[in-house]
């Protein structure tokens, strides 16, 4: 951060700058206190004991559970995103429709899922499926059902949001050279406005993401799962020590999709592949206004 | 059909344990997200990247996780516990699940918020002699507020949805733990189901339409 363009404090003077000072030994006073508090705990429950660290220099800690639980994360994800994706693009188009017996349900459908717990779709889902199609496993399935039903209604308005972000005039241009409405659709205005929600679509997909984490409470064998469970009751008393080690794992694959997302939305703001402005992610930020002199003060 | 009206006092008693949940959560989650918030656009770089850490470390985390580790890491390992019924114990854990993260979301919504208030605000407020707190609390923060009604009310929807999540900490009261409880008995029962998405969609639709009519009403004229 610059010095110079700040709004919200000036460059400071003698007197803020003692003032900056105390508040920075201050904070960094409580900030250590804060994390010596945690440490004197850990301290006091045996949490920093070398046994219950072990584990995680074993290859096989590694191999036999976080890895297998990671793909089991991952697996639930990549298929919920895939659905999700399809169910959103098949519902976003479905709500721009010129006939009002498409629009409608398709309207109902996404508000609908859009407005139910997540946890408790998966639920119904997971009781639901061994009584309409007999016994077996529905863990996997229920987990992605449900994401891709929750998700893909979100991604729904996210693609009706971004094919309406396209100026009026390229439907209109496209219908003057002779389109039909879904050559007008398929030709001029998905393409565009593909690479104005992409951002959106991109942080919905690290939400998605996260919520495969709900997959621990119907005991689907996920990542969480390995970590709060099963590795626990091998190694015991090592639960703090997993919790920490997949916790890292988890913020650091969100953290790379949502930088991915950052990325493409710088992209896409400067392309000149689309006419549209980027799609905000829904119920995230609104535009900014004050623009470039603001960044100083939040970033 | 039988089975929600069998149900019902139960379903309903853990229905009212997500409004509580979701009550002093929003309250909680709006205070820390604001202190959160004030922390990331202070002078001060520590309490500006202790905030930013805190943030991006805390909204990149499953809430299952969050939730999981409160009852089983904080609780049953590390013995922090709030209280010796084990019930009001697991209460409060989530609460203090739910809004370390719900927390990360108010504050990067009043974010966006604080980068509607145009450069002039600030600029005028300084000029006239405000510390920084002073043009915060006094010029930045309400117009900030006021810009994002709508996407705090989307937070506290969000929220509110996740109160099921409850379930994760151990806290078997709520409406996700009563449902699976109930399908457990009778197996599953679309009516049930029904009964508790219309409860949720009966407080939550409410206060999307509020936080939409207060946006439009109370939104800054510039």
């Amino acid at each position: 951060m610059s010095s110079q363009a700040n709004v919200l404090f000036d460059t400071p003077g003698p007197r803020a700058r003692l003032r900056n000072n105390i508040l920075t030994l201050l904070a960094t006073v409580a900030i250590l206190y804060a994390l010596y508090a945690v440490y004197a705990k850990f301290d006091a429950r045996g949490q920093w004991e070398g046994r219950i660290w072990q584990p995680f220099l074993e290859p096989y800690t590694w191999t036999g559970y976080i890895i297998p639980g990671l793909l089991g994360t991952l697996k639930a994800a990549g298929l919920g995103a895939v659905f999700a994706l399809i169910f959103g693009a098949v519902f976003g188009i479905a709500r721009l429709s010129d006939h009002r017996w498409i629009r409608l349900p398709a309207g109902m459908i996404v508000e609908t899922f859009r407005a139910i717990p997540l946890l408790l779709l998966i639920f119904f889902l997971f009781y639901l499926a061994p009584s309409v199609l007999g016994g077996g496993d529905y863990t996997l399935i229920a987990l992605v059902t449900g994401l891709a039903l929750y998700n893909g209604s979100v991604l729904a308005e996210v693609v009706r949001a971004g094919i309406r972000a396209v100026p009026r005039g390229q439907a209109e241009a496209a219908y003057a050279i002779g389109l039909r409405k879904g050559g007008v659709m398929r030709l001029v205005l998905l393409p565009q406005a593909v690479t104005a929600m992409m951002p959106a679509i991109v942080s919905q997909l690290v939400v998605l993401l996260k919520d495969t984490a709900l997959g621990y409470i119907i005991a689907y064998v996920d990542l969480l799962n390995y970590g709060f469970k099963i590795i626990p009751a091998v190694h015991f008393g090592s639960l703090i020590p997993a919790a920490i080690v997949i916790g890292v794992i988890y913020v650091g694959l969100n953290m790379a999709l949502s930088a991915l997302a950052t990325w493409l939305e710088k992209r896409s703001r400067r392309s000149r592949k689309t006419s549209a402005k980027p799609v905000v992610p829904p119920g995230a930020a609104v535009a900014p206004g004050v623009g470039s002199s603001t960044k100083a003060i939040v970033d | 059909m039988d089975d929600l009206i069998k149900y019902a006092p139960d379903l309903l008693a853990g229905f009212l344990k997500n409004v509580q949940l979701s009550a002093v959560c929003a309250v909680l989650s709006l205070i820390l997200g604001t202190v959160l918030v004030s922390m990331r656009v202070s002078p001060t770089p520590v309490l500006r990247a202790a905030g930013t850490a805190y943030v991006n470390i805390v909204r990149n985390t499953p809430l299952t996780l969050v939730l999981a580790f409160s009852a089983l890491g904080l609780s049953d390992t590390l013995d922090v516990t709030f209280s010796d019924d084990p019930g009001s114990n697991s209460f409060w854990l989530v609460v203090l699940g739910l809004s370390l993260y719900t927390a990360t979301f108010v504050c990067e919504a009043l974010r966006s918020g604080i980068n509607t208030v145009p450069m002039g605000q600030a600029e005028a407020a300084r000029a006239i002699g405000l510390t920084f707190l002073q043009s915060l609390t006094m010029i930045i923060l309400p117009q900030a507020f006021r810009a994002v009604i709508a996407p705090l009310g989307s937070v506290i929807i969000a929220m509110i949805k996740n109160t099921t999540v409850a379930i994760a900490a151990g806290y078997l009261a709520e409406s996700a733990f009563v449902m699976k409880d109930t399908f457990d008995d009778t197996g599953v029962s679309i009516p049930i189901f029904l009964g508790i998405v219309v409860a949720f969609m009966i407080i939550t639709l409410p206060i999307g339409f509020l936080t939409g009519w207060l946006a439009n009403r109370l939104a800054v004229a510039r």
